[in-house]
């Protein structure tokens, strides 16, 4: 190593300092990271692409009405994704609901509160229930969750909140609520391990000066260190959020498929995911298929866009906090 | 000496294995998923007594299986639903439809305290999934069911929520007994549903049923009599309700065999004849009409002739009706127009 750093001391030519970066590697390790990163825009771009091209007839023939228009009829040739933007903002709301207070509240338990061993062992199932295949989830629902939410959960909820529009209606086992339920378990372990490895991350001192000042351990962990770690929090719930965005599978066994849309979290609806997950290997017809991937189009712009409010708001309160990181 | 004639033999053997594999046909198909079991079987049966012939099936579904054909990634598709004109005009080599076996679809219900086998008429089913009739006392249901206590309760209604074969011979049904459903809702694979929850696959709406009280679906025969649920009985075009078994539905077929079309692209959904179970239909190959290569050609329409006789005889221990004798006759026919 020696030699080529002094021999690149001297003054050198552009080509000939570069053939000597390169031949001293580091060179060759920058362009190669540099071509893996690329590897990923090329992806992002390539599936935007596709997603493109592939939806033009749809585009052109319903232009906005596709995302405005709630009909869904594949044997008039009528392709409206509303009910489908709805069942997919709708059963991620239901599923951040629960998951959010729930796995923040076990994040700082297992960080900040719990003793060592128990931690470490919550965290060893944590990281089990992540590695979950989404369709065992999905069985599980279908015959576990469904009769529950049927027979005891729905019918308390109708009993006690029943004058709220959200929570009237027939109650079928199967539906908006069910689907936010099954995916607020899903999302959960992302939101508990990444929230407490944040949390554990928080400097020692930090909790010390808390405590010097008088605080008392609540007040420490509420208003120092979970304000210190508030970007990992974010980071968890945003990647929880993605997650119940694309979910497929038991969504779609949970749901109820029905492409329409209802005010009671009783009713079925219909998600993104699960309407391609049902449709796209028997859809026949250009426009069918065109409108299917236009749905796989309009998924990745809302998960785009809900991205880009994430960030802002992490900005906002990255300002308004008191100049942690 | 001896060392090199070992090594001779072993070269020998080598030599002949990469003939062997040279010389196997392979041949790749895709499409329909309902008649995967028996599909899976034949080919492995087939493989076995013709060693020199390898047919790969991928069960992707109907559609796709027509997708592939026109795209000409397979040898030969499979399809629940007869390919359109507009299909057929798409593909270079024109596909000719080969009906394999046959299968039934039988309206399952979930009702506590009913043991009896209910019994439908064309227009009580239509109501129920048009949305029409709401109540299982309905009047529509009652009339039919004399004797059976038939509960003041809300029915829920199922429905596959995956695109697949198994709708389209159902919503074809429908469209076929009910002006109102041909006009509101059609036939397809998917469709738009008046009403009801959705279901993926046989294997869910049977499921869902099961464990949901007041419920109805439409399934596969076979899943029905797998998960020991109750079916009802289906009044057919003559008036008689019959409830679906192989003879029925294989009835269906012979009756509709006389006035069949010669490329076999047939309803026969509501098919004339006492015995002939209403909600029936055909699965089938679709066969390119002119295959270049001579090897996989010979292998195609040799296991054709194979499907048709023995291949048969495996029909009913999977759960699907046989082919009545009149259209084996016809298919042996229509081979020969492979070219």
């Amino acid at each position: 190593m020696a030699p080529s750093s002094t021999i690149s001391a001297r003054p050198t030519s552009g080509a000939r300092a570069f053939l000597q970066r390169l031949a001293s590697g580091d060179e060759i390790a920058r362009l190669v990271t540099a071509a893996f990163a690329g590897c990923i825009l090329l992806a992002t771009v390539g599936v935007i692409w596709e997603l493109w091209v592939n939806s033009t007839l749809a585009r052109h023939k319903f232009g906005l009405s596709l995302l405005t228009s709630s009909d869904w009829d594949a044997v008039a040739g009528q392709f409206g994704a509303l009910p489908f933007i709805y069942g997919t903002v709708v059963t991620s709301l239901v599923a951040l609901l629960i998951a959010v207070p729930v796995g923040l509240g076990a994040a700082i338990f297992l960080a900040e509160l719990a003793p060592a061993k128990i931690s470490s062992t919550f965290t060893f199932f944590i990281e089990l229930l992540a590695a979950v295949p989404s369709v065992i989830y999905g069985v599980l629902a279908i015959f576990t969750l469904v009769p529950l939410m049927r027979d005891y959960v729905e019918p308390a909820l109708k009993k006690t909140l029943g004058f709220l529009p959200i929570f009237s209606g027939t109650i079928l086992g199967v539906g908006y609520l069910t689907a936010g339920v099954i995916l607020a378990l899903m999302v959960l372990p992302f939101i508990i391990s990444i929230s407490r490895e944040a949390l554990l991350e928080v400097p020692t001192e930090q909790r010390e000066a808390a405590l010097a000042l008088g605080c008392t351990r609540w007040e420490s962990t509420w208003q120092v260190v979970v304000p210190y770690a508030r970007l990992g929090i974010f980071g968890s719930i945003f990647l929880g959020l993605a997650r119940a965005l694309g979910e497929t599978m038991c969504v779609t066994m949970v749901i109820g498929n029905d492409p329409s849309i209802h005010t009671s979290l009783f009713a079925p609806g219909y998600t993104i995911a699960a309407i391609l997950a049902n449709e796209f290997s028997e859809a026949t017809g250009d426009l069918y298929l065109h409108s299917l991937v236009a749905l796989g189009l309009i998924l990745f712009l809302l998960t785009i866009v809900i991205n880009a409010m994430a960030r802002l708001l992490i900005i906002a309160t990255t300002r308004r906090g008191s100049g942690h990181p | 000496m001896r060392k090199s004639n070992m090594w001779l033999g072993a070269l020998a053997a080598g030599a002949i294995l990469l003939a062997a594999a040279e010389a196997k046909t392979l041949i790749n198909a895709a499409g329909a998923t309902f008649p995967y079991p028996i599909y899976g079987k034949w080919f492995e049966e087939y493989g076995k007594k013709n060693i020199d012939v390898q047919i790969n099936y991928q069960s992707i579904g109907s559609g796709g299986g027509i997708r592939q054909l026109t795209e000409g990634t397979v040898d030969f598709g499979a399809s629940d639903m007869p390919m359109t004109d507009e299909q057929i005009g798409k593909v270079k080599v024109k596909p000719l439809h080969f009906p394999t076996v046959l299968g039934g679809l039988v309206p399952t219900y979930n009702l506590p305290g009913v043991t009896q086998d209910l019994k439908f008429t064309p227009e009580a089913l239509a109501g129920i999934y048009l949305g029409k009739i709401k109540k299982w006392n309905d009047p529509a249901l009652k009339g039919t069911n004399p004797g059976v206590n038939l509960p003041d309760t809300d029915i829920i209604v199922v429905h596959r929520s995956d695109g697949s074969g198994t709708t389209f011979v159902f919503t074809d049904y429908l469209s076929k007994v009910s002006g109102e459903w041909k006009k509101d809702v059609g036939a397809n694979t998917s469709v738009k549903w008046p009403t009801g929850v959705g279901q993926k696959g046989n294997e869910f709406v049977a499921g869902f049923v099961k464990q949901t009280p007041n419920s109805i679906g439409y399934v596969e025969l076979i899943y029905a009599v797998q998960n020991k649920m109750g079916y009802g009985a289906m009044k057919n075009a003559a008036g008689v309700f019959l409830k679906a078994d192989f003879d029925s539905v294989t009835e269906a077929a012979a009756g509709a065999a006389k006035s069949m079309p010669d490329d076999f692209r047939v309803s026969i959904t509501n098919a004339p004849g006492k015995k002939a179970y209403p909600i029936s239909s055909f699965t089938w190959l679709l066969i390119p009409s002119k295959i270049d290569d001579a090897a996989k050609k010979k292998a195609i329409t040799e296991f054709l002739h194979w499907m048709l006789a023995d291949g048969q005889k495996y029909a009913a221990g999977l759960g699907y009706a046989p082919l009545p004798k009149e259209v084996v006759a016809k298919e042996l026919k229509a081979i020969s127009l492979i070219q």
